[in-house]
């Protein structure tokens, strides 16, 4: 009895989480423009979808920005948790909570804050402002999937490996990569999903005639719902929840292993 | 023995200022077993760091083979070191473990493979090359790091407690697996562990440390039978270790009672400490002891019996195959030459060494 109401309370909370989505992605093969009565189906929104310049323009756009956002970010963050190594505990739960800060952060104070911030310096809205943008918010999750691992790096291995004759450069490729590339891996996928599917803080540091795929499907809405744009977000969130089961499949397989 | 081939020369080294190393000189034979042995936090640790490269003394040099290697770094030196902790290289097979430094000395691949099977075969663990580190026992991966250290040819082989997290049996087991293997390799072993049982069975020396400091060195028979000052005495075995006044030479008295002993030189009335290990104590009717007392506790140990004896107003600690009971009255004898007499400390520095027993 108790088993049964509690896969019924489950059933339910599943239900509200997805039923939104599920919807849209019904919608997007539903070949009557009308949202409430189903025309059969089709795959018609999808195929507009590929012959838009706007939304390829869009596409290439998000993507260019996501994968170097996501390269930039990735690098920074693990040297800067790399360096951290020889700090004493203390100094480092400090940094920690310092760059833990701007992920808690509201987005929409981040990116006001950045849109100034590039005024100020006279920095023209586009593609720079919103790819150092995505740099800057990308960093602090990074760090946050790298530092355990190096938290738990065996010292003696690297020492071990300078003993064998390897310089200090050979032994960190050897040994002290290695066991933190997991923690890079997850580290780079959610950065590039968190690029991929940001829009508030792109917003306000894209400057105009600058789209990516978030702001194009806004803009879209402000001048009436078309079916292509539920075909364009349903491949969004198909794309992100991917990225996202890697994400938490990739440490955990790791973790079995050891 | 034969030359030098490690010279340490006046080594000091400190943490957040706190001394770890106090001016210490050491000299390492070349082919010798040697065994720093000290409690945690002896520095006994950070002396093999400092030879191995990876600490630098804050004053002082290391002399390897004649040559000042001070400030040479790790992979520069002519030597391997054995973790504590394996330190294997998880995510690689055990032949490439075993072949990691080779690779960096570019030797070729038939060397290479050469070596790997003799070196497995030293450490009895033939078939192994393409087992990852994860799958053998604490003891095989132990072997394994041995056999990593030695392909690379080293004349020292550093041992940082390697056997430290093995259990009883393995432990014994590999005592014998070392001093076998620093036979058929003829190289020098610098060994660290704070086990004064595992020191005695494999060294040939044995330096024992305390607070920074060389309390004495010399092999495992001197150091067992004749303690310099009361911390070996005590670190080194069970002991009963008593003040005492020396009348004149080879005569001492205990707790008011006089033992003939060997030891001249101390002068006449003088304030001296005496060991006297427990399995060298005898006990004998009162009256041809030369002090009596009663037994006040006895324990079973398996191979003897361990009692105390309160005589002259000190618990004498006693091990003996013969077992006399609780509150027998008993005598003490004791044969003159195990009666080891050591000065009483007389610097601050030695005192400050006394009292942490």
């Amino acid at each position: 009895m108790k088993k049964a109401i509690e896969k019924i309370y489950l059933t339910i909370i599943l239900i509200f989480m997805y039923a939104p989505i599920l919807t849209l992605i019904v919608l997007s093969f539903n070949s009557s423009k009308s949202r409430a009565k189903w025309g059969g189906f089709t795959l018609e929104w999808y195929i507009n979808l590929l012959s838009d310049e706007a939304v390829a323009s869009a596409l290439f756009n998000t993507l260019t920005i996501a994968i170097l956002a996501t390269i930039f970010s990735t690098i920074i963050g693990t040297i800067t948790c790399v360096a951290m190594i020889g700090l004493p505990g203390k100094l480092r739960s400090v940094i920690m909570g310092i760059t833990n800060i701007p992920m808690i952060n509201a987005d929409i104070v981040t990116g006001i804050s950045l849109m100034l911030l590039f005024r100020f310096l006279h920095i023209g809205a586009g593609f720079t402002t919103i790819l150092l943008a995505h740099i800057t918010f990308n960093i602090p999750f990074v760090m946050l999937s790298v530092m355990p691992r190096v938290k738990n790096i065996n010292f003696y291995v690297y020492e071990a490996a300078l003993d064998l004759g390897a310089s200090r450069t050979y032994a960190f490729f050897k040994t002290i990569l290695p066991d933190i590339v997991p923690g890079i891996i997850s580290g780079a996928l959610m950065a590039f999903t968190m690029s991929l599917d940001d829009f508030i803080i792109t917003y306000f540091t894209k400057g105009s005639g600058f789209e990516t795929l978030s702001t194009l499907i806004y803009n879209e809405v402000k001048r009436g719902i078309q079916p292509e744009i539920y075909a364009l977000s349903a491949l969004i969130f198909i794309v992100v929840l991917t990225l996202l089961l890697i994400v938490y499949r990739a440490p955990q397989s790791k973790t079995k292993e050891n | 023995m034969s030359k030098d081939l490690i010279t340490l020369e006046h080594i000091s080294k400190s943490y957040d200022g706190q001394m770890i190393l106090d001016d210490l000189s050491l000299s390492i034979y070349e082919n010798s077993f040697v065994t720093l042995l000290g409690p945690s936090g002896c520095g006994k640790t950070t002396t093999l760091r400092i030879i191995g490269g990876f600490e630098k003394p804050d004053q002082g040099r290391v002399i390897f083979d004649g040559k000042d290697i001070t400030d040479l770094s790790p992979n520069k030196r002519q030597l391997n070191t054995v973790f504590q902790k394996y330190a294997l290289f998880t995510h690689m097979t055990i032949a490439d473990n075993i072949a990691f430094g080779l690779k960096i000395k570019n030797k070729s691949d038939s060397y290479i493979k050469d070596k790997i099977k003799y070196a497995l075969k030293l450490v009895n663990l033939e078939g192994f090359e393409n087992r990852m580190p994860e799958s053998l026992s604490g003891g095989q991966q132990q072997r394994i790091a041995i056999a990593r250290a030695i392909v690379n040819e080293p004349k020292v082989l550093l041992l940082d407690e390697p056997l430290g997290a093995l259990d009883l049996k393995m432990r014994q087991d590999m005592q014998y697996e070392l001093k076998r293997l620093k036979e058929e390799l003829g190289i020098t072993f610098i060994y660290v562990t704070h086990d004064q049982e595992e020191a005695l069975t494999m060294s040939d020396h044995i330096v024992v440390m305390n607070q920074g400091y060389i309390q004495q060195e010399g092999s495992p028979e001197k150091i067992y039978n004749e303690p310099e000052n009361a911390f070996v005495a005590d670190f080194i075995g069970d002991s009963n270790i008593i003040r005492a006044t020396m009348v004149r030479d080879e005569l001492v008295d205990i707790l008011g009672a006089k033992f003939a002993c060997v030891d001249t030189g101390f002068g006449e009335n003088k304030p001296v400490d005496v060991v006297i290990r427990p399995e060298d104590v005898e006990l004998v009717s009162p009256e041809e002891g030369t002090i009596s007392g009663v037994v006040t506790d006895l324990t079973f140990k398996g191979v003897h019996y361990e009692m105390d004896v309160q005589a002259g107003g000190y618990e004498w600690l006693v091990h003996s195959t013969k077992m006399s009971e609780v509150g027998k009255e008993v005598g003490i004898k004791v044969d003159p030459y195990n009666i080891q007499i050591m000065n009483v400390p007389a610097s601050e520095d030695e005192e400050a060494i006394s009292e942490t027993i």
